[in-house]
């Protein structure tokens, strides 16, 4: 696997203003190039060497603004490991940096064994011979520690619910292969397009689940991204400030240095909430001409959950009802606050609005309400996952790289199935479907294939 | 002691005239090697012990594959088949595959008269009981008959004859196939000379009378009626077949089966040996299986003039009169006569990860071995080998570069690498999802892949090369020029798609691109933009095949780039191992003994992980770093 791109976070895991994703090989400037907008618009590939650029990194499948970034390109030989080397200087924290690294998976690039870049640097001559044991050494430690890891992850449910997965797999790719190996055989079925696409859509609906579970399983780690969002004057500091008052702040303002907002991690009856605010929105006097501002509807866009307040003392106004609008496809909870004044609000309308979502009316200045919006909070996050103890989370980034391509895979298997492919074809991706879920696992031994075909079928003459 | 003398000294000498054998001896001496062929017996030349049938999913692709290299078997069936057909025609490209029932004794003529034909090929009957062992290279064969023959390359390929025994009920005897005389001596040689040796298994149905069967019972299975052939050569069609019968056992057979357990020497313990699980016997299937009511069996005639039909599906090793009962429990067989009784052999193989990818063996210089001795069962894959091993013995003899075959390239391709790399517990058969890159490893492309090494290594003639280059030339202008046209939106067009169930064109389109709509053909195309030049069918198939699947074999294209860089980095052969640090104990066994030649070859030995492979690297870069730094 020598002189492919790989890829991997070579900052130190924390809470870092910055973090580093970097990528190295022969498609490093390709893989970044297609990522990348520069407020230039000017190909990354056509820049010079050793150069730095400011921009934003896109998801070119779903046109999403994934991060705004610092990028250094630096072609090979004159890299630490001679290959093309691109780096992206994107906002530390956990989040951000996956998201990114993510990002780099999906677009091409692999994820680095223990000790790659390194091993390159070594392969392409740029390390001298006495570190050469050295090397392998590392290699080898870095490696039994990644198993380690990896091993304890692996056990229980998730690999369990893999192996699932990739049992389903393997009978419909016998039942495929034994189709061509033995087509007179009558007594075993045809395998046909709506079996196939029944069986792929199952996977493709549990990799879809698991990778839910995976930005879930981040969200306990990392934090429900929760936007404080209402018109000036309703609250919106108070209610930060009392949230943060009452539940002890985990890490304070890690405000960048390119981009105004302030983060407040607090823990809210079990769920860690990530108060996202920016000095955007907080300043501006017409806020929704402000969420019409990118930035702003970009941070409305990355919130898990939306604090909507509004002012009890004033009837609804437009702009709540735009506010409303804007959100309404998002988790919120609707806070009714200042209830000490005399109330002008029109509350069945609030509630109207709200859809079914929990309104909580408070008085942020009397210490009112607010342990009643903290159980808001709480039943919102695990209304309807009260399993949440049973989830399978996924959180190593390889596997949930690995997760992504089969996802993409399976998709390739069923959109040609609905082409009119021939199955025999189809047969490729599900194939490598199942080979990367192998991965995940460890396990991608083609003999187990032929296997399942003589365990699984008679055959012979 | 026997008196010997000296026989003869040859280039290539090959032990064996089976489907392997006969490839070898042809090769070698196509290539401008003296050689010699020795076989038990004359009459048994390329003989078909098993099915009357070549071809078939995978094995169908390496007979072309065979025929684009060089090789004989797929002329000669082509002119020796009772019938022909093409499987899998309603899936895609990669899994199409030929099937040839065979004459079985035509089959034999045929191919020893092509061999007495070969000016470089000598041919006798003698047994061989030992190989001349000189300085770690063999050096020539002693016969049983005192015959001494010296070459300078020797081919091993024995099939099931070597230690061969052949059970029946509870009946078991020294015996080759079909009660051929067994080669012991030779078996117990290769024991002495250090070859680690396994026991396989194999077995074959009975056969029956045909003017015995009741036909009316079963269901007709004809030839195509399209003419077929798999060399690329043959311009002759056989269009007169014969048609096998399908028929299936009943809940009596299995009772009859079930009844006598107690004396199948599969369940008895008087077979030991590991058999195919592909080719299981009958009593084996009912046993696993025991919840299917019935079992196909196809009813093969084993050649034009000759009664014995083969009873497909019903191998077994039951007693003789176990056989009979079970026979008449079959619709159609009732009243049909046993002419033979089935049974199962044990032979002796090599561990085929004492070879190198060439087929030599690595414990002996200019050994070579080849066919079900590697492990491997079916015509196919020795005839397969048999090639290999026969173009690799005669280039060393003749200083001309060794021939391996990729994954990548051919199925002959995968079989080698398998079975050196990672080895095989069971005779092996070749399946198509042993292939990897099957999209690429087509029928109908087996001489575009192939046909430029065979004209390099000397088998392919310069008349058949010219017309092999021109119809690759037909391909691409033909590919060019679709992917040149535009086709416009009118009226001829939009029918011409509204006639397949399309959707119309809004704006024109490259010919190409509607080539490539699922309802489009080649056909179709052409007529609303003919060629200027005449195309033949095999032409117009590429084009369609190529241009259809462009995105799956592009796919597999970068794939196997990726493959190539890993093959491109050689592992020095003199490497030692045990100096490696760092690297796991199995790792480092399974390295030792594999031997892999390329950093690919060692990733696909099962034991040996990515990080071992790693290490593995740098170690070799800080041998290269450090041999420019003594020099």
């Amino acid at each position: 696997m020598e002189y492919d791109t790989i890829t991997a976070i070579s900052t130190p895991m924390g809470e870092g203003a910055i973090a580093i994703v970097r990528l190295s090989g022969d498609e490093a400037i390709q893989i970044a190039e297609n990522i990348f907008k520069s407020p230039s618009g000017k190909k990354l590939s056509e820049e010079k060497s050793h150069t730095i650029h400011y921009g934003h990194l896109i998801d070119p499948k779903t046109e999403e603004v994934i991060e705004e970034v610092m990028l250094s390109l630096m072609r090979g030989p004159k890299t630490f490991t001679r290959e093309d080397v691109v780096e992206i200087n994107c906002h530390g924290g956990i989040v951000s940096v996956n998201r990114v690294l993510q990002l780099v998976l999906r677009n091409g690039a692999r994820l680095a064994e223990p000790g790659e870049f390194t091993k390159r640097a070594f392969l392409n001559g740029r390390i001298d011979l006495s570190q050469a044991e050295a090397v392998m050494d590392l290699i080898r430690a870095k490696t039994d520690r990644a198993m380690n890891v990896a091993l304890g992850q692996m056990e229980g449910k998730l690999s369990r619910l893999i192996a699932q997965l990739r049992q389903a797999l393997i009978e419909t790719l016998a039942h495929v292969e034994v189709n061509i190996d033995y087509p007179e055989y009558d007594d075993v079925e045809e395998m046909t397009i709506p079996v196939l696409l029944e069986k792929c859509s199952w996977v493709r609906d549990e990799i879809d689940k698991l990778l839910q579970t995976s930005s879930q399983g981040k969200i306990l780690r990392e934090g429900l991204s929760t936007v404080i969002l209402g018109r000036p004057n309703v609250g919106k500091s108070s209610l930060l400030n009392s949230l943060v008052h009452e539940n002890k702040a985990i890490v304070t303002d890690i405000a960048g240095t390119t981009r105004d907002i302030i983060e407040e991690y607090v823990n809210v009856r079990g769920v860690p909430l990530r108060l996202v605010d920016t000095a955007g929105i907080r300043e501006t006097e017409d806020i929704v001409e402000r969420i019409g501002v990118e930035r702003s509807r970009q941070v409305l866009k990355e919130a898990d959950l939306i604090l909507l307040v509004l002012n009890s003392a004033e009837e609804l106004s437009e702009e709540d009802e735009r506010l409303f609008e804007t959100i309404q496809n998002m988790d919120f909870i609707v806070v009714v606050n200042k209830t000490d004044l005399p109330r002008k609000i029109n509350l069945d309308r609030v509630e109207q609005l709200a859809n079914g979502r929990p309104v909580v009316t408070t008085s942020l200045l009397q210490e009112q309400g607010v342990i009643e919006l903290e159980e808001a909070i709480a039943k919102t996050f695990f209304e309807g996952q009260v399993e949440a103890n049973d989830l399978t989370y996924v959180s190593n980034a390889r596997h949930i790289a690995l997760l992504h391509q089969a996802k993409d895979t399976i998709e390739d298997a069923i959109n040609a199935a609905n082409a009119g492919v021939p199955v025999d074809m189809i047969q490729i991706d599900v194939t490598k479907t199942w080979e990367l879920l192998g991965e995940i696992v460890g396990d991608t031994v083609q003999e187990s294939l032929i296997n399942q075909l003589f365990s699984q079928f008679c055959l012979g003459k | 002691m026997t008196t010997t003398y000296e026989a003869g000294s040859y280039d290539v000498i090959v032990i064996g005239a089976g489907h392997a054998g006969v490839e070898a001896a042809y090769a070698a001496a196509k290539m401008g090697a003296k050689t010699l062929m020795l076989t038990i017996s004359l009459d048994m030349i390329a003989f078909m012990p098993c099915n009357p049938s070549i071809g078939g999913p995978a094995k169908g692709i390496v007979v072309r594959e065979i025929d684009a290299l060089g090789g004989v078997m797929g002329r000669v069936i082509d002119k020796t088949h009772i019938q022909m057909r093409m499987l899998n025609t309603g899936k895609g490209p990669a899994v199409r595959a030929l099937r040839a029932q065979a004459d079985k004794v035509l089959y034999q003529r045929e191919m020893k008269r092509l061999l007495e034909e070969e000016e470089n090929l000598t041919i006798n009957q003698a047994m061989v009981d030992e190989l001349i062992i000189e300085d770690g290279t063999v050096t020539g064969v002693v016969t049983q008959t005192g015959g001494i023959y010296r070459a300078k390359s020797v081919i091993v390929t024995t099939g099931t004859y070597l230690r061969g025994e052949i059970i029946i009920g509870d009946v078991k005897y020294s015996s080759g196939p079909n009660n051929q005389r067994p080669s012991i001596k030779l078996a117990d040689n290769l024991r002495e000379l250090g070859f680690d040796i396994i026991r396989f298994k194999t077995g074959t149905p009975p056969r029956v009378n045909s003017k015995t069967i009741d036909y009316s019972k079963t269901e007709i299975q004809p030839g195509d009626d399209e003419p077929r052939a798999f060399s690329f050569e043959t311009t002759e069609f056989i269009m007169d077949q014969i048609p096998c019968w399908l028929t299936y056992t009943s809940a009596e057979t299995h009772d009859i089966i079930n009844n006598n357990l107690d004396k199948a020497p599969m369940f008895t313990g008087l077979i030991t040996a590991e058999g195919p699980r592909y080719c299981p016997s009958i009593e084996t299937k009912i046993v696993r299986f025991n919840d299917k009511p019935r079992h196909q069996l196809f009813l093969e005639p084993e050649g034009r003039d000759t009664q014995e039909v083969y009873v497909q599906g019903l191998s077994t090793s039951l007693p003789e009169n176990i056989q009979r009962e079970m026979l008449k429990s079959i619709p159609g067989l009732e009243n049909a006569e046993m002419m033979r009784a089935g049974y199962a052999i044990e032979y002796d193989s090599v561990v085929p990860t004492q070879l190198w990818p060439t087929l030599e063996t690595k414990l002996i210089k200019n050994l070579y071995t080849a066919g079900q001795i590697n492990g491997t069962s079916g015509y196919e894959e020795a005839a397969g080998q048999g090639l290999m091993a026969g173009i690799n013995a005669a280039a060393k003899v003749l200083g001309k570069e060794e021939l391996i075959l990729k994954r990548s390239e051919a199925y002959i391709g995968v079989l080698i690498d398998d079975l050196v790399t990672k080895g095989t517990n069971e005779p092996y058969r070749l399946l198509t999802s042993r292939a990897e890159y099957r999209l690429l490893l087509r029928h109908d492309n087996a001489d575009l892949r192939l046909t430029e090494i065979g004209y390099k290594i000397g088998l392919i003639s310069e008349e058949r090369y010219k017309k092999f280059t021109t119809k690759k030339e037909q391909i691409e202008n033909e590919i060019a020029r679709l992917r040149e046209v535009i086709i416009k939106p009118n009226e001829t067009t939009q029918s011409v798609i509204r006639s397949v169930g399309g959707t119309e064109l809004k704006d024109g389109i490259r010919a190409a691109d509607l080539l490539k709509r699922p309802e489009m053909n080649y056909e179709l195309v052409a007529s609303l933009t003919p060629s200027e030049i005449e195309l033949s069918n095999e032409v117009k198939e590429q084009v369609e095949i190529q241009l259809k699947y462009e995105g799956y074999i592009q796919k597999a294209l970068t794939q196997v780039e990726k493959l190539h860089k890993m093959e491109n980095k050689k592992i020095p052969e003199d490497i030692d191992y045990d100096d490696v640090p760092s690297i796991a104990t199995e790792a480092r066994e399974k390295l030792k003994e594999v031997r892999p030649l390329s950093i690919a070859q060692a990733s696909r030995i099962s034991g040996v992980n990515p990080a071992d492979i790693s290490i593995l690297l740098v170690y070799i870069e800080q041998g290269k770093i450090a041999r420019i730094g003594n020099e």
